[in-house]
């Protein structure tokens, strides 16, 4: 029987650790774009678009991420689509992001003071446009703390799709934990790595919180 | 033809009732204070005037255009009607000349180096041409204020509506808004101010309206309404003696 090295399963976790972090990126970039259009949806003018992307967002919000998965993976299945687990990761990852996003960022967007809308509204700008040039470059002030602080919780996540198979940091290491039966060991340095992911991202959110306190200045 | 022509305007907060059918006319030039105890519609009035909110009766007639509540009817409104706030309200990420350039830029599509002249232009209308790449949070109230004013007047507007913009300010730089104000009169702006500055409604404003209960209590030129109060309720206003 083989023997394994201590290299031999870091390095193996180390190299699934790709894909949860390409995983992540993904997510963070995609679940950015959708909860951006959910953003102005839910702050703009429609009440439908309004209603329909809050109740968008109460639905991924109030529902766990793991039963969203399932959805994406069999559900679809269900229709005929056949997802690879990859591809049901990502959306189901996505759709969850986006809805925790667009739910920070309308907070940040409300925190700006009912002022700002009314003196560029009456300087003739639109919805848009006030959005554009007046409240998002003082909501994105206020909004990098939370958001950075939200990403640790895409990066841990992401975990779950271990469940449908995709090979990412935790099924790699279930994976190697079945070949060496050194389940401590392996699940110790899972969680290490994890903990250098997210490390970082909560530490950098307490900085630039700390940071942008300190220069309250609004540039 | 009147510039801005109020008919029988109605507003209200659910029950509550706060226009009750104003009526007024502004002539092109005029300036007009209009005073009252807060709660007496005054500041509402300004904000239907400029679509900030929407009345529920009555109509109102800027420049002979009917104001109507979707957005491009609001736009060009707001292109002739320009409005300064008690808050200033400038856009802290900017500095007080990009304030003057952005709508400019974005309404207008007015090129950039045409804005940042007008801009200039403007803010040396106001004595704060130096002031030009300094943050709001840079400057005095009564220097925001100023630019908020130059802001305004870079659209271009035909009218200026004016909410309590001296009430946010300490005593001391009252005076060099009311100044700006001053000579914005002579130059033959159109101004509606709700004011609580008596003094300079009566050195500069051409009539008075005195707003109670949400309705036109009494109108006239500063010199009567000032004084002879013709109503109780304006002569307890005004304080006055009997």
């Amino acid at each position: 029987m083989n023997e394994f090295t201590t290299w031999d399963i870091l390095r193996n976790l180390l190299l699934a650790t790709r894909w949860t972090i390409v995983l992540s990126l993904a997510t963070f970039v995609f679940g950015g774009i959708v909860g951006l259009i959910l953003l102005f949806m839910r702050t703009g003018k429609s009440r439908v678009l309004r209603n329909v992307a809050w109740g968008y967002i109460e639905v991924l919000q109030g529902t766990p991420l793991l039963m969203q998965l399932f959805l994406a993976f069999f559900g679809l299945a269900l229709f005929g689509l056949n997802v690879p687990p990859w591809l049901a990761a990502g959306l189901a990852l996505t759709l969850w992001t986006s809805a925790f996003l667009a739910e920070i960022w309308r907070g940040c967007v409300e925190a700006i003071a009912k002022g700002q809308w009314e003196a560029s509204a009456s300087l003739g700008m639109g919805y848009v446009q006030q959005m554009r040039w007046v409240v998002l470059p003082q909501a994105f002030k206020i909004a990098i703390p939370p958001t950075v602080g939200f990403s640790v919780q895409i990066v841990k996540g992401t975990a779950v799709t271990s469940i449908i198979g995709f090979v990412e940091l935790l099924k790699a290491g279930t994976i190697v934990t079945n070949a060496t039966f050194q389940p401590f060991v392996v699940y110790g340095f899972v969680a290490l790595i994890y903990f250098a992911l997210c490390y970082p991202l909560s530490m950098s959110s307490q900085v630039l919180e700390r940071k942008l306190n300190v220069a309250h200045r609004n540039h | 033809m009147s510039l801005i022509a109020i008919t029988e305007v109605k507003k209200r907060f659910g029950d509550n009732e706060v226009l009750k059918g104003i009526n007024i006319d502004v002539e092109p030039r005029e300036v007009i204070a209009i005073i009252g105890k807060s709660g007496s519609g005054k500041s509402t009035l300004l904000r239907c005037i400029n679509g900030l909110e929407t009345i529920d009766e009555g109509s109102i007639l800027v420049a002979g255009a009917q104001l109507l509540p979707d957005e491009l009817h609001l736009k060009a409104l707001r292109l002739k009607v320009g409005m300064i706030f008690q808050q200033f309200n400038l856009f802290p990420h900017l500095t007080a000349g990009r304030n003057v350039m952005l709508s400019q830029m974005v309404v207008k599509k007015v090129p950039q180096a045409e804005a940042e002249a007008m801009a200039r232009k403007m803010l040396d209308r106001v004595g704060l041409a130096h002031k030009f790449d300094a943050y709001p949070e840079e400057l005095s109230g009564g220097q925001q204020q100023r630019v908020a004013i130059a802001r305004a007047l870079a659209m271009q507007p035909m009218a200026l509506l004016c909410d309590e913009i001296t009430s946010a300010l300490d005593p001391e730089l009252v005076n060099e808004v009311l100044a700006v104000v001053k000579e914005l009169a002579k130059e033959g702006m159109t101004l509606l101010m709700v004011t609580h500055e008596m003094r300079f409604a009566r050195e500069v404003c051409s009539r008075v309206v005195f707003m109670h209960q949400g309705r036109v209590h009494e109108i006239g030129p500063p010199e009567e309404v000032f004084a002879h109060p013709k109503t109780p309720e304006l002569q307890q206003f005004l304080g006055v003696q009997h």
